[in-house]
């Protein structure tokens, strides 16, 4: 199969964050990345995919500055074929902006599947995928736990709140990728040296009109302070009175 | 003065609370742009007209009905193509849907079929003339980006529980449409529908929410939280991603960045720590309650009230007083 993964290059989430002087921005010193933690389950159904299913290809794609072509590497390093960068200077908050980009890209792809993280872990719209999808005029499946594919088609499972299902769809198709799929590999020592050898292509991102924008980023504001109630099951006669005569929600 | 819109989400015949609160939304964006009319979409299977009328006390001028056999759930190509229709035919100033698994899936959709851009996950919004500003929690819950959105119509996602649906009644006069694509031509088909865990009351519908951590020591101590959820009567069972990934609850009740994001009136924290990811999901809460054994543990920075102590002789108490307080 034909398979193209869409993946963004995101900061590490586990680092503590300051807003940049433009009060708009994050301030990039000392920021480290790697690829979004869905994206990167994305890459390894198409990995697994191809490798179940005999000779195919996986592309995968990223928009944004040079600084993306590390995490292209990292993702050609664990196995995909060949990576498109979609240049641009920055990459737009909106979501429909980038969607447009991605599909004027693959819509001349003869791609059978084409996949994305269910959602980039710093901007959390959770909107490129179906926008793309809709785009394109191609069936989508958001947030999928399970899938498979054969014969052409695919079947994909779903968490709902408080319910799964399970859809039925033909190709080709668009699909993003909730955890609990695949754990993506790690590239291999082997599989970096071959991936600085894989095809990196360079092309202008053609971006649509950015409508939505980042006006301020802020810390978030801390809770008023709490207080302890007490200890031990001692405590638990207070805390019942500060739910109903203070909080009132008993 | 501009009409806005709201997508009524329902299951099983049953309006959502989000339904609500997507038609209070509206309402605040249509008085904000000079007292327009509120117009709510309801799709569901043979008989969800009735819930019509709910919509209406709820603040809907108008409720379009769509029913159709076929769409008794949801099915996205034919709820995208027929949410479009409407918002084109209704010339809406914005329109909203939940941030909730179904309107996250949706909205992108329609902002794509409508060729307008989307803000998503708000947890606050202001709207005029010009332009639409949104609060987006972004970089799991650790910045909260301001977003601004031009273009007609707006089309935002709201998190569930930041609006309260608290709007005065009106006529929710009903029109009747079909959908804009037969539900047998859809290329997506659901083939089977399974339920997860406690399908009584979703976590994003529970106005209480109980949750556990690994300070419960094992899958089969959860049962305290269940325990004092039910004597709560309205609240739902959640957990952190640490228990679920250790497979002692199901990955669709994880409350967290990745996971689930609620806003319950009263959120307990039964013997979690308070990780970041964690805190990103349940932050918003109105009230939240932390009984965890380390004095130092993040969850009581966060917490209104808080025991220190043993869980496991603090949360029995807690039911019974709890199930003695409702009476």
């Amino acid at each position: 199969m034909k398979i193209a993964v869409c993946i963004k290059r995101v900061p590490d989430m586990d680092m503590r964050f300051a807003i940049a002087a433009d009060g708009a921005s994050l301030d990039p010193s000392g920021m480290k990345f790697d690829i979004a933690d869905f994206d990167g389950y994305a890459v390894e159904v198409a990995l697994q995919l191809n490798e179940k299913q005999g000779p195919g290809e996986s592309v995968v794609i990223s928009l944004g500055p040079d600084g993306v072509q590390e995490t292209l590497r990292k993702a050609l390093g664990m196995g995909a074929d060949r990576a498109v960068q979609l240049k641009a200077d920055v990459v737009p908050f909106d979501g429909m902006a980038i969607a447009q980009a991605l599909a004027a890209e693959l819509k001349d792809g003869g791609y059978d599947l084409i996949l994305f993280g269910r959602m980039a872990t710093d901007s959390a719209n959770q909107s490129v995928g179906p926008m793309t999808a809709t785009l394109l005029g191609l069936p989508c499946v958001t947030a999928v736990s399970k899938l498979e594919i054969a014969n052409g088609a695919g079947t994909a499972e779903r968490q709902l709140e408080g319910a799964s299902e399970t859809v039925t769809f033909p190709l080709p198709a668009v699909v993003t990728i909730d955890e609990g799929v695949a754990r993506p590999r790690l590239p291999s020592l082997k599989g970096i040296m071959a991936a600085k050898k894989k095809p990196l292509e360079v092309k202008p991102a053609q971006l649509g009109a950015a409508r939505l924008t980042v006006a301020r980023m802020e810390l978030p504001a801390d809770r008023p302070p709490g207080r302890i109630v007490g200890e031990g099951p001692d405590a638990v006669p207070e805390l019942v009175r500060l739910l109903h005569d203070e909080a009132k929600v008993l | 003065m501009a009409n806005t819109f709201a997508f009524a989400e329902s299951r099983g015949g049953s309006l959502r609370k989000v339904a609500f609160e997507m038609v209070a939304a509206a309402r605040q964006a249509a008085d904000a742009t000079g007292g327009g009319e509120v117009h709510a979409l309801l799709i569901g299977g043979p008989g969800v007209a009735a819930k019509a009328a709910e919509l209406g006390q709820a603040g809907a001028d108008v409720v379009h009905v769509v029913e159709h056999a076929g769409l008794e759930r949801y099915n996205p190509e034919v709820f995208a193509a027929t949410a479009a229709e409407r918002i084109k035919a209704g010339g809406y100033r914005a329109a909203f849907f939940a941030a909730s698994a179904e309107g996250k899936d949706l909205a992108p959709r329609v902002a794509a079929l409508l060729g307008v851009s989307l803000a998503s996950d708000l947890t606050g919004f202001s709207i005029d003339g010009n332009a639409l500003t949104g609060r987006h929690p972004t970089h799991t819950g650790k910045i909260i980006t301001t977003v601004t959105l031009t273009g007609t119509p707006a089309i935002a996602t709201i998190r569930p529980g930041a609006v309260r649906a608290d709007g005065a009644a009106k006529a929710g006069t009903v029109h009747a449409h079909a959908p804009a694509l037969d539900p047998a031509a859809a290329k997506v088909q659901v083939t089977a529908v399974g339920a997860k865990g406690d399908a009584k009351l979703d976590l994003g519908d529970a106005p209480v929410i109980v949750s556990g951590g690994r300070g419960l020591r094992e899958a089969a101590n959860f049962t305290l939280v269940e325990e004092l959820a039910a004597a709560f009567g309205n609240a739902a069972v959640g957990a952190t991603r640490a228990v679920t990934d250790d497979g002692w609850r199901d990955p669709s009740t994880q409350i967290g960045q990745t996971g689930r994001i609620v806003s319950p009136e009263l959120y307990v924290a039964v013997g979690i720590s308070g990780a970041i990811q964690h805190i990103a999901g349940m932050r918003t809460s109105k009230v939240i309650v932390a009984i965890n054994r380390d004095k130092d543990a993040p969850i009581f920075k966060v917490a209104d009230y808080g025991i220190v102590g043993d869980l496991f002789e603090i949360v029995p108490k807690l039911t019974e007083a709890v199930r003695k307080a409702r009476g």
